[in-house]
């Protein structure tokens, strides 16, 4: 907690932000203009997005600026009226969640959200769901037990039992069971103590450096940009600042609406 | 760690002899709560006066238990001064808090509910004889009036009642005073003579199919309500029974439960193979009722079985199940009826060419109606599982009416045949056997077969991964959908294979009473299939068996008598109060699943967690109240290292 070591190095290989792209730069997941409405209601307005492979990049915004229609949008539960949702080069836009989730798009839900009437390993089995292999599906187990030994510990105990903080492994863990290439985090750190959000946080450190992108979207914007390579801030509906995380850092309009000081 | 063994076995009470009598009685703490027994008394004169105006009383009188001296209308009275006398000083064992002292305190409760509870019904006599209430109150007799007064004149009864019901609320409370082992004695004579008493008509045939009418005619003589010497030779027996096999069961159920691996899966087929062979060889030998019964209990359990798979598995509830066990039968009924107008209907409407009425061969129909089926669950489905929760239950709901009152219609009397119904529908002939109505055996050995298959078919589902993706939808949709899960297909799919398992009840049923009308398929259908999951306990396959059992077979379905023919006419008011007191006392059913059971009682569950050291409570700092970092809890110790076996918190 004391160290408050550099954000990202950009030369750092296992932290591929968007200098160590190289020539071919492909985004991962893509918003190209991308209009959507509840109804009537406009919510999101022109917003381009892009995440590319291996990235931490953090979504920041207030209450009701359409962070969460953003990832549902992602991930085809939102269908966006104009623009295209991308992923890898490829319009999805009427593809369903489970085409994106099948190539590498996964969620983990605010508040974790887990299944919690099942088992762990229900919930983790359920995070494969898609998946067929079943040799890979237990790799990757062992690689979440490993990980995460405390989960190991209760795996058939309910999700529902578990403390706050074994529930948020548990959800990384399900979500890391897809083999995602993105992993989407809808507010990592909401309602949790301090101390977690601090482990959390480390804990996405973590996956990120194993290759995963991240897709953040936060309303601790401190703690989000700390670890983030590059973030957006978005209001009621609209990009309004993109940016290095260091430079956003330091925006001083964004330090007065969302840093506090 | 606390060392589990060694509480359980101080706290057995002396494992050698009979405990006669609960240890720490003491006569003089007269200690009560009045204001609780107070409410309990008026709620005991509350429910006796219910009883007595719901018309039981008078209703069930003609009905003797005990030949001479006692009948089922006044049976159906004094069990609540007695269960609320024993109720009332029942207690929550704190932990760590001693409990009140037992005593006479506890007779004067128990005392003092029933006496308020007889004053009630003294009320109710002073009323009937004064003022005249027939017209709200139907069951505002002169006969209510005579019973109560055991026709002895108001006076008397009013008196009697009074003492009557002090007595019972004594000896209800009484059981508290009593040790653990007399109270079980108490409890296996008193309830094998009332068992025995009630269901007199099923023992009866039971005893006929068994060539053992001589036991019978000893307990009951000429039948009509138990003799006086049946009662002292059953409860003889079963306290001699209750005595030599004390503790019998428990350790039967605990060497079955201490074997591993192959030896356990051994012993649990042959248990399946026992009870399978038991349910085929038993009905060669019971009667005509007892078979009907079962076939009843068999068809509503099938039923039961294709809604737990929608309600229980994928959280949809469906409130209008009844549609497909309408569409089953009738499906079945028009296609093997040969005076079904159906087919020539069908050509004249939609064909160039004319047909005659046909007759399919059961087998061959349930094929079609199978099909259909699956098409109604889809057609209904469709636009149902866009909703959730309360829309969803309203519009199932709905569709329920909607197909019956389609059977019922005027536009399609050409296929449906309307109110009238289809008749003569033949029996299901599989050649070297016959299924009719008029062979209730029959009937029965194929719903068995139907329900084997839904119990396998519903027993691989849930271990399967379209099982594990309707539990995911069950706890949380949109996180379902966020794994990858394709919702509707999946919620469409429970709905077919619940139609499915409806429709096989549906096709049963048509070959069973061989006329069907829209009015075999109300609503009230619905709702009773329903209840027989919850009460038994949704999403659990024995816990449905359970409540079929429990609820067609003892009470009886919307139109089939049960064991408690007698009752029938109230099952409805036996069922709401069954219902309510589940959902005060154990909702998670019967036979409860153990994944609801955690659900429902997790506080508790926590809590005893807690307290073996199983969970923190205070999930919020991993890192707070200890040393080491989380993770480093010695779970394990090394087997030389006993220093740093337990680490207090610090």
């Amino acid at each position: 907690m004391a160290e408050h070591e550099t954000p990202v190095d950009p030369s750092d290989a296992t932290n591929p932000g968007p200098a160590n792209r190289g020539e071919d730069p492909v985004a991962l997941l893509e918003f190209r203009g991308v209009n959507t409405h509840y109804g009537a209601v406009h919510i999101l307005k022109d917003v381009d997005l892009a995440i590319y492979p291996g990235e931490l990049v953090c979504l920041l915004g207030g209450n009701a600026s359409g962070k969460s229609t953003t990832l549902k949008t992602l991930l085809g539960m939102v269908t966006p009226t104009t623009g295209d949702v991308v992923l890898d080069g490829e319009v999805v836009n009427d593809k369903s969640t489970s085409y994106r989730v099948e190539r590498g798009v996964t969620m983990v839900p605010e508040n974790r959200r887990l299944f919690k009437r099942l088992s762990v390993k229900e919930n983790l089995e359920l995070g494969a769901y898609l998946r067929n292999d079943k040799a890979g599906i237990n790799e990757d187990l062992d690689r979440i037990y490993t990980m995460f030994p405390r989960v190991k510990e209760r795996l058939s105990q309910k999700a529902g039992t578990l403390s706050g903080g074994e529930q948020q492994m548990v959800a990384m863990g399900r979500a890391l069971m897809s083999r995602p290439r993105v992993l989407l985090m809808d507010e990592p750190s909401m309602g949790l103590a301090p101390a977690l959000v601090q482990t959390n946080f480390e804990l996405i450190q973590q996956i990120h450096s194993e290759g995963v992108a991240i897709f953040m979207v936060e309303q601790n914007a401190n703690m989000a940009l700390s670890i983030a390579d590059r973030g957006w801030v978005l209001q009621t509906g609209k990009v309004v600042l993109d940016d290095t995380a260091d430079a956003l850092l330091a925006n001083e309009q964004l330090r007065s609406a969302y840093l506090g000081h | 760690m606390i060392p589990t063994a060694a509480v359980e076995a101080t706290s057995d009470s002396a494992p050698t002899g009979f405990a006669w009598r609960r240890d720490g009685l003491q006569w003089n703490s007269v200690e009560v709560e009045w204001r609780k027994v107070i409410n309990w008394g008026g709620l005991c004169a509350l429910g006796l006066v219910f009883i007595a105006l719901s018309g039981m009383l008078v209703g069930l009188d003609g009905r003797p238990v005990l030949q001479r001296y006692f009948s089922l209308g006044y049976l159906a009275m004094v069990w609540l001064p007695l269960l609320l006398g024993q109720a009332v000083n029942n207690e929550v064992v704190r932990e760590g808090i001693a409990g009140r002292p037992r005593g006479a305190g506890d007779l004067l409760a128990g005392a003092t509910v029933g006496g308020l509870g007889g004053l009630g019904l003294g009320a109710l006599i002073l009323g009937i004889a004064n003022f005249d209430l027939r017209d709200p109150l139907v069951n505002w007799s002169p006969q209510l009036l005579a019973l109560l007064g055991f026709n002895q004149g108001n006076t008397f009864g009013f008196v009697v009642w009074i003492l009557l019901g002090a007595a019972l609320g004594m000896l209800g409370a009484s059981l508290h005073l009593m040790g653990p082992d007399l109270r079980r004695l108490v409890g296996i004579v008193v309830g094998t003579v009332l068992f025995v008493a009630i269901f007199e008509t099923i023992i009866v045939d039971l005893a006929k199919g068994f060539r053992l009418v001589f036991v019978t005619d000893f307990l009951y003589g000429l039948r009509g309500g138990l003799l006086a010497e049946g009662v002292v030779a059953l409860a003889v027996v079963a306290g001699a029974a209750a005595v030599l096999g004390q503790g019998r069961i428990k350790e039967a159920k605990a060497s079955l439960a201490a074997l591993e691996g192959t030896e356990r899966k051994w012993a649990n087929a042959i248990l399946l193979v026992v009870a399978a062979a038991l349910l085929v060889i038993v009905p060669q030998f019971t009667g005509k009722i007892t078979n009907e019964l079962l076939a009843n209990v068999g068809i509503f359990l099938l039923l039961a079985l294709g809604l737990n798979i929608v309600v229980g598995l994928a959280g949809i509830l469906d409130l209008g199940y009844v549609a497909f066990f309408a569409v089953g039968g009738y499906a079945t009924a028009v296609l093997t009826s040969p005076r079904s107008n159906f087919l020539p209907a069908v050509c004249d409407t939609f064909l160039w060419f004319e047909c005659e009425p046909a007759s399919l061969p059961w087998a061959l129909a349930l094929v079609v109606v199978v099909i259909v089926a699956a098409l109604t669950g889809l057609f209904i489905g469709a636009p149902v599982i866009r909703m959730r929760g309360d829309y969803l239950a309203i519009v199932t709901l709905g569709f329920g009416e909607i197909i019956r009152l389609l059977f019922l219609s005027d536009w399609l009397t050409g296929f449906f045949g309307g109110a009238q119904g289809v008749t003569n529908i033949p029996p299901a002939d599989f050649g070297l056997f016959e299924v009719a109505g008029i062979d209730p055996r029959s009937v029965f050995y194929l719903v068995l077969f139907f329900c084997g298959v839904a119990i396998y078919i519903s027993w691989r589902l849930e271990r399967s991964r379209i099982g594990r993706a309707w539990m995911a939808i069950r706890e949380d949709e949109s996180v379902a959908e966020a794994m990858g899960i394709n919702t509707v297909n999946m919620k469409l799919m429970a709905f077919v294979v619940g139609a499915i398992l409806a429709s096989f009840g549906g096709a049963i049923f048509a070959a069973k009473v061989g006329s069907i009308f829209p009015s075999s398929f109300l609503i009230l259908v619905s709702i009773i299939i329903l209840v027989v999951v919850i009460v038994g306990g949704i999403g659990n396959i024995p816990g449905v068996i359970l409540g079929a059992v429990v609820l067609i077979g003892v009470l009886g379905g919307p139109k089939q008598p049960g064991l408690l023919q007698e009752f029938s006419q109230y099952k409805l008011l036996i069922y709401g109060a069954l219902l309510i007191w589940m959902m005060l006392k154990r909702p998670e059913g019967l036979l409860p699943n153990a994944r609801r059971t955690r659900e429902l009682h997790q506080d508790e569950f926590l809590q005893d967690a807690w307290l073996k050291g199983e969970v923190d409570l205070d999930d919020d700092d991993p890192t707070g109240g200890r040393p080491a970092a989380e993770g480093t809890v010695p779970m394990e110790t090394t087997p030389g290292d006993s220093a740093s076996g337990e680490v207090a918190p610090a």
